[in-house]
């Protein structure tokens, strides 16, 4: 039987099972993927002995840490379902069924969706949810980014060394994220800030040729060739059925990551911890695993 | 003898990464096209998976879209 599963790989689950494994927890980690949104991140300059380094880079440095330790990962397998049963916490995926004694959610976030027509259809033929994975494709294009939180501003940040121009869609009166990366991105000469405007539409044929906003209740139209969505993100909790969630989907932990089931605990992202920030989801993480360790010395399993 | 496989990436791409670090560990040879600076390999890409996103894998002309595990396997026949 073994001590833990962690359920995703990114700064949270990872960390957690670097405490886990250094507790010598019989350990296994399951995630679709490895670095999760820090993977996606473009440049990091806040993440502390690190002055500059960017998302792939720091998610190679996690997982390389992970490695290190000999971890068991199971690695793009989706979990369906987390249930208690007595004293055991049964986790399924669309590969197998796994036990453990405690369970660690850190399974993230994940990008919401327009949900306007066009989006479907153009997915990966113009649109995108990753500016750091498909933005070279559009060197020297004109493209839009529809959105005005941090992760907007990354992406815009990225594309404007690559696109000709770039137009950044936001949906209120003025942008949100880091007063440092706005100035970032008010200073880039390629840049159109778009306040007030909502996406009606996405244009094209066989690619995005276009999308069509509302902004001040006029309709226009933005002829760009991609189109990168940045909206924000919602977590993947749906598999965890009887933990309790907070309006937003996330789940509800305490000071000590604990959930309102006995033996599964959460961090990072997929919780309902105040910040969402790479640092904070590690630390998160570790503390996550310590939790999990004290509960299997108090239960004498 | 060994099949001919292609990949179309970015440097930037978590899953052109995962996808190359698999075909290393599983002793493939492979060409790399990095579309970042080499457009005319971005058109080709897209020629080919008649789509934008990165990674695409041409195996002896079978085209895959995305690190999709399963499929490279079947392709590759490891």
């Amino acid at each position: 039987m073994l001590d833990l599963i962690v359920i995703g790989a990114g700064p949270a689950g990872i960390t957690a099972s670097v405490y886990a494994a250094r507790k010598k927890m019989e350990l296994l980690v399951i995630s679709k993927d490895i670095g999760g949104q820090a993977a996606w991140s473009g440049d990091i300059e806040n993440y502390t002995g690190f002055q500059f380094i960017t998302g792939p880079e720091l998610a190679a440095k996690f997982e390389e840490h992970m490695r290190k330790f000999g971890i068991r990962l199971k690695e793009g397998e989706g979990v369906i379902a987390l249930e208690k049963k007595g004293a055991i916490v049964t986790v399924t995926t669309d590969k197998g069924t796994y036990e453990a004694k405690t369970a660690i959610i850190a399974s993230g976030k994940r990008s919401k969706q327009l949900n306007c027509p066009g989006e479907k259809e153009y997915k990966n033929r113009g649109l995108t949810y990753c500016a750091t994975c498909d933005g070279p494709l559009f060197a020297g294009k004109d493209v839009a980014v529809i959105g005005g939180g941090n992760s907007a501003l990354d992406a815009a940040l990225q594309l404007v060394r690559i696109a000709r121009s770039v137009s950044v869609v936001n949906i209120t009166p003025r942008l949100g994220g880091d007063p440092v990366m706005q100035d970032k991105l008010i200073q880039s000469k390629n840049v159109t800030v778009l306040n007030n405007a909502s996406v009606i539409q996405i244009l094209g044929d066989k690619f995005v040729e276009g999308v069509k906003i509302k902004k001040e209740n006029k309709e226009e139209t933005l002829a760009v060739s991609g189109v990168f969505v940045e909206i924000g993100l919602m977590p993947n909790s749906e598999f965890a059925e009887a933990i309790e969630k907070n309006e937003r989907g996330e789940i509800k932990i305490n000071a000590y990551n604990e959930t309102n089931c006995p033996g599964v605990f959460a961090a990072g992202d997929v919780t309902d911890c105040p910040e969402k920030q790479i640092i904070i989801a590690a630390g998160e993480g570790s503390k996550a695993a310590l939790s999990a360790f004290r509960y299997l010395i108090q239960h004498n399993f | 003898m060994d099949k001919k496989v292609k990949i179309y990436s970015t440097p930037t791409c978590p899953y052109c990464i995962r996808a190359k670090q698999f075909l290393k560990d599983n002793n493939i040879t492979f060409e790399d096209f990095d579309i970042s600076n080499n457009p005319a390999a971005g058109e080709e890409m897209v020629a080919k998976s008649g789509q934008m996103g990165v990674p695409v894998l041409d195996i002896e002309g079978q085209i895959i879209v995305g690190f999709d595990k399963e499929r490279i396997k079947e392709a590759l026949g490891v």
